[in-house]
């Protein structure tokens, strides 16, 4: 086990930087995800801890050592592929033992761990097939097989789930998850699914266009996003936002009318976001405004309407799977100030009540 | 559905004309297709007139030989194949033991040495690759005839004449620019992430090769050596100039000897000789051509 940390790292392609001089400390037993959207680069940060791709600047240290020039193979750690890449010449038994015999390990412990993973990941009746005969989740198994045997400091996963179809993937991260809680090893995770790096993370870091956006718990994520970015990326259905004017303590929203705010804001522009289950319906709320719904998405155990406002603008609102929306009607959407979240002109996190939710 | 046909007059008719629609149709189709079976078998014999023409030269008469378009011998000459085995000044045993020793170090050479460059230009990075790669690209242009007064003139400065290795040693030097092509192209459409995995697993460059690429690209291997092979085999012009010596004649060669300018060239040996000169290259295609379509499914990449 063992922490990771990543001081001003930088990558460039040719002219182009792709990374924008990251930092970074991944604790001893962590599982981090790193999210974002594609062509975020998040994908090329974990290949520069893996040492598939070469740092243009920085240090990576893995457990207090500085890795930048040690190879991939020699810092002690396994990395599951999204396409799996198992040899497919190999039965599964010699893919789970090849990276152990280029090690010169002795027979007998090469057995003993291609067992226990066998063992840990139920593969032990596929021992003998090749991959190409194996389903989609068996392959993704002896993938995490293979991380496993080599009982590294670090695993490092670039979106193993994302070649599974639905059902599968939400089996596979149960056992991911419990694979974490079991082996206790410092997990690195790219994901481009929030769902994924909600339910798994110990901690999340955010990225966009090579810019670490912010890390933290997926509660402070969800709750406390530190700037628009984070706000509309982390949660589905997307925050509402709703840009509007501050002035003497107080923010003008359109259609909702004048919202008080207290001393703690300053004049200009400010965005207020709202998340689409913290729309209150009737009466309730500090301010108001009526809408008619143009789309009912029902999905169940909840229902996903989007209202119009007077002034032309949709709103997502989360409500009930029982309740009895349809298209047509009108509907009285109320926000509350302390539940909503705010934004100043560059994009930041305006943090008004945030001392009195936590 | 079976209501309307049963009390509707026009349904039935209907039904009954495109049953004869569809018989006339299956009708037609089987015609087309005896049509199309006498078209090919025509061409495929065209095709292997010559081959049939040789072994029934191999067993004519000499008299016969040249008369006639006729494939059936008056009489079946199986002395042609005892006795042309012997009848040049050197035995065919020997022509066939230098033909297979150049052969397998060709096939050999040319299997291992365009494989390594192929690797290095599918997967290596150094300086200038792209570049390299159109030069050795450009060199599939070169006619042999080009190259043939310079390299002789080489191999002449080095005393390599009158040896096999002007013959051989070219071919551990990747001199072969398609079979490179070939591969490369092979190589590239494995996936990039096998080599990674490879290297997380500790390999090196030349044990990614050797462990991961070179297994699963025994299809690219395997045509690379069945034509590797032929053109070795039947090589005329290479042994001609470099071998002086008949007893280091290769079979092709051997072959030419039968033909004499100023006595009676001995047509039904050589036709009997040439016809066992296909044999080898017969059964390696046979053999190898196995290990192509087994290649292909067993990389079964996706």
């Amino acid at each position: 086990m063992a922490g990771v940390s990543l001081k001003s790292v930088n990558k460039k392609y040719g002219t182009v930087e792709a990374i924008h001089s990251i930092d970074l400390e991944v604790n001893d037993g962590e599982f981090l995800v790193l999210v974002g959207p594609s062509g975020c680069g998040k994908s090329t940060l974990l290949r520069m801890i893996a040492g598939l791709e070469e740092i243009t600047d920085g240090t990576i240290s893995i457990e207090d050592r500085v890795v930048n020039d040690v190879p991939a193979s020699q810092r002690n750690l396994s990395m599951v592929f999204q396409s799996y890449a198992l040899y497919p010449h190999m039965s599964v038994r010699k893919n789970l033992a090849f990276g152990l015999s280029n090690m010169k390990m002795p027979k007998p412990e090469i057995e003993r761990r291609v067992a226990d993973a066998a063992r840990i990941l139920q593969i032990g009746e596929l021992m003998e097939r090749k991959p190409r005969q194996l389903s989609g989740g068996q392959k993704q198994r002896v993938a995490i097989g293979r991380a496993i045997v080599r009982e590294p400091q670090l695993f490092l996963f670039d979106e193993p789930l994302s070649n599974l179809d639905a059902e599968l993937r939400v089996q596979m991260r149960v056992e991911l998850a419990g694979l974490y809680n079991r082996l206790g090893t410092t997990m690195i995770y790219v994901t481009h699914d929030q769902v994924e790096a909600m339910t798994m993370a110990t901690r999340i870091a955010v990225l966009s266009n090579g810019h670490l956006e912010q890390l933290g718990t997926p509660f402070e994520l969800y709750n406390f996003p530190q700037n628009r970015f984070v706000a509309s990326f982390i949660g589905s259905p997307k925050m509402n936002m709703l840009e509007a004017e501050a002035k003497g303590g107080a923010v003008e929203l359109a259609d909702f009318g004048s919202l008080p705010l207290g001393d703690g804001v300053s004049d200009g522009s400010l965005a207020v976001g709202v998340r689409p289950s913290q729309f209150l319906v009737g009466d309730e709320g500090d301010v108001h405004a009526s809408g008619k719904i143009t789309l009912v998405e029902y999905l169940g155990s909840e229902m996903f309407i989007h209202v119009q406002l007077a002034s032309g603008r949709v709103m997502m609102v989360q409500a009930p799977g029982h309740s009895v929306y349809k298209l047509g009607d009108e509907i009285r959407l109320g926000i509350s100030r302390r539940a909503a979240h705010y934004f100043d002109s560059a994009g930041l996190r305006v943090p008004l009540f945030d001392k009195q939710d936590s | 559905m079976v209501e309307t046909t049963l009390h509707n007059p026009d349904a039935i008719s209907t039904a009954e004309e495109a049953r004869a629609i569809r018989l006339t149709r299956a009708r037609r189709r089987s015609r087309n297709n005896i049509f199309r079976h006498i078209f090919l078998i025509i061409c495929s014999l065209i095709m292997i007139y010559p081959l049939l023409w040789m072994v029934s030269a191999s067993l004519k008469p000499d008299n016969e030989i040249f008369g006639t378009l006729w494939l059936w011998p008056s009489e079946f000459q199986w002395n042609n194949y005892v006795e042309g085995w012997d009848a040049l000044v050197v035995s065919f045993s020997r022509f066939y033991m230098n033909s297979i020793i150049i052969t397998v170090l060709s096939v050999i050479g040319n299997v291992i040495s365009c494989s390594f460059a192929a690797y290095a230009f599918a997967r290596l990075e150094f300086n200038g690759r792209n570049i390299w790669f159109s030069l050795m690209m450009m060199t599939l242009m070169l006619p042999y005839h080009i190259v043939l007064i310079p390299q002789y003139l080489l191999f002449l400065q080095l005393g390599w004449i009158d040896t096999y290795l002007p013959l051989v040693v070219p071919k551990f030097l990747a001199t072969d620019a398609f079979f490179i092509f070939l591969m490369v192209q092979f190589f590239r459409q494995l996936p990039r992430e096998l080599d990674e995995a490879a290297m997380m697993d500790g390999c090196s460059p030349f044990k990614i090769y050797w462990a991961i690429i070179m297994p699963l690209s025994i299809p690219a291997m395997a045509t690379a050596a069945i034509f590797s092979f032929i053109w070795t085999w039947q090589d005329f012009l290479g042994p001609l100039i470099y071998l002086n010596d008949v007893k280091d004649y290769t079979v092709p060669l051997a072959l030419r000897m039968f033909l004499s300018q100023d006595s009676v060239s001995l047509y039904g040996e050589m036709f009997a000789m040439s016809v066992l000169s296909i044999v080898p290259i017969f059964l390696f295609f046979v053999i190898f051509q196995r290990l192509i379509v087994q290649g292909i499914a067993m990389s079964g990449l996706k």
